[in-house]
């Protein structure tokens, strides 16, 4: 609601009354992005961000002798297959290991919604259970995503050895926390005003997600979610270095073996995936546009 | 039935005390128009009057019930049976009408057939009789970003027609229509209401259609009720009243653009 707030255009002596024009806000900005400065200036520092490095004749040419051994890529049939099998083994653990996520995220995230509580509507009776049970979904969160994807594979792989079933684990739950965070906070981003009148006419909190928050937050949600499945697949590498299978562990044994070509060929692959899901995830956004 | 406020007060987070001493008795049936300057407290005496904002002070009855007294159910139950239109109708943009209109049941609906309306339409039948009214019945089918702004709040007036609340709340329902269609609605809401028996209040910045459309008539002014009368005993020098400007004041400017009023040039609208 606006309550007087401009003045009477109608009334010029009311101008000597009016405020001065400097924005009230700059002051505070500008001490804001000083403050951001200062801070940033010495982490830069303490992490030896040192560009000019890379551009040294020496480390040049070391550079290009890695990458020259990349090539040419290996392109064997028998390398192929191969590639073939844990390309779709791969694919199956991001694809179990994002859907085992969503599952969790998704109770998890809608707790974080605070335009979801009805108890904010007019301050009822039992808004402090809410309170608690977001903190403790936050916290939960952040002990699912707080812990690498690494370190729970290495975990799960004492308990399911050496294959995929530990990097679907692993990564399912510290995708599930990184989606029940970014879930919660599309939602709450999204205009909250359908949501709130139709709890306000009696509505319950899940009907009001579908007919309220969905439609306009799905594209959002739908987007993020593709893109963290194109980083599951991209953590499989990392998981593979620990034995999780797939692409992962191929490449560990290429680059174990000192084979670049090898290793050349699988990242053209993993540089396909990431264009499919790109593809992918724009197809899904222009189909619910 | 009906309702009756008294001595209602609330303040904002932010320190401003958008009602004070409100006392308010309304009949079942009754239907009575708010006026006011924008900044009044006619958006924040509607929400209380919905059961959304828990006043500060004073106690409140809505349709024989004491909506903070009881559950959260209770309280759920209540809000199901009283509709609000708001002034920009809450509806996402993406959304079709027929189910931006079958939402309005939400509160009735059990959860699985609220969610299967969602894939099939539970009730097309009814949000068009309801669209009909408005004149949008060929929209149907229509996603809602493809409608103007008057269109839009037609369709929001639809979604709370359908709702069939007992107690029919509206928030500046016709400032995004022009004069024609702002009458035609205003009529159609007071037809509803008192053919259905139910009681209605509608805020309206168009003094001369609250005074024509509806027995009663209150003015709201700086949070306070400064006049409750019948319709044809409100007098130019209480709307001038109403409406003018508080000046004088430092800090705090006036702000009504509807000053000075003459009985004859009353804005027939002002969005």
């Amino acid at each position: 609601m606006s309550r007087n707030a401009a003045a009477n255009p109608f009334a010029p002596e009311d101008r000597a009354a009016a405020p001065p024009l400097r924005d009230p806000a700059a002051l505070p900005r500008l001490g804001w992005t000083l403050a951001a400065l200062t801070v940033l200036w010495p982490l830069l520092q303490l992490a030896r961000f040192d560009p000019a490095a890379l551009f040294e004749s020496g480390n040049l040419a070391a550079m290009g002798h890695f990458v020259g051994g990349f090539l040419p890529p290996e392109t064997s049939p028998e390398f192929l297959a191969l590639l073939g099998k844990a390309t779709l083994e791969t694919l199956a653990m991001a694809t179990a290991g994002i859907a085992l996520a969503v599952l969790l995220a998704v109770p998890l995230g809608l707790t974080l919604t605070r335009s979801l509580s009805v108890s904010r509507l007019g301050p009822g009776r039992g808004g402090w259970v809410g309170q608690v049970l977001r903190s403790l979904a936050r916290g939960l969160l952040a002990v699912l995503r707080g812990v690498p994807e690494l370190v729970w594979a290495l975990l799960f792989v004492r308990v399911f050895g050496l294959g995929a079933a530990a990097g679907v684990l692993a990564l399912g739950i510290t995708y599930g926390g990184m989606l029940g965070k970014v879930y919660g906070e599309i939602l709450e981003s999204s205009d909250d005003r359908p949501t709130r009148s139709l709890l306000e006419a009696g509505s319950g909190r899940l009907a009001a997600l579908f007919y309220g928050l969905l439609p306009n937050a799905a594209r959002e949600l739908v987007s993020y979610t593709v893109y963290r499945w194109e980083c599951a697949v991209r953590a499989s590498v990392v998981m593979g270095f620990v034995g999780a299978g797939g692409l992962g562990q191929l490449m560990d044994q290429s680059m174990k073996m000192l084979n670049g070509g090898e290793a050349a060929t699988i990242l053209a692959t993993f540089l396909v995936l990431v264009l499919a899901a790109d593809g992918l995830s724009e197809s899904l956004r222009r189909r619910m546009a | 039935m009906g309702f009756s406020l008294d001595a209602v007060g609330f303040t904002h987070a932010n320190g401003y005390r958008a009602l004070q001493g409100i006392d308010l008795r309304v009949a079942p049936g009754e239907r009575l128009a708010l006026i006011g300057a924008s900044g009044a407290g006619k958006t924040t005496l509607l929400r209380v009057l919905a059961a959304s904002l828990r006043p500060d002070e004073g106690r409140v009855r809505l349709l024989d019930a004491d909506p903070w007294a009881g559950s959260p159910r209770a309280l759920r139950a209540l809000r199901a049976r009283i509709g609000l239109v708001h002034q920009a109708a809450p509806i996402p943009p993406r959304q079709r009408v027929v189910t931006a209109v079958l939402a309005g049941r939400l509160g009735q609906w059990p959860l699985w057939k609220s969610l299967a309306s969602l894939v099939v339409p539970a009730d097309p039948e009814g949000a068009r009789r309801e669209l009909a009214r408005l004149d949008l019945a060929e929209r149907l089918f229509e996603r809602c970003d493809r409608l103007s702004g008057g269109q839009l709040q037609r369709v929001g007036l639809a979604r709370v027609l359908y709702q069939r609340p007992d107690l029919l709340l509206a928030d500046e329902p016709v400032s995004a229509m022009d004069p024609a269609l702002s009458e035609l609605t205003v009529a159609l809401l007071n037809e509803e209401a008192s053919r259905r028996g139910v009681t209605l209040v509608a805020s309206l910045h168009a003094v001369e259609l609250a005074l024509r459309h509806f027995p009663r008539v209150v003015g709201v002014k700086d949070g306070r009720i400064l006049f409750d009368l019948p319709a044809a005993a409100v007098s130019d020098a209480q709307l001038r009243e109403l409406y003018a400007a508080e000046g004088g004041r430092p800090g705090l400017a006036a702000s009504t653009a509807e000053s000075p009023l003459r009985a004859g040039e009353l804005p027939l609208r002002c969005a």
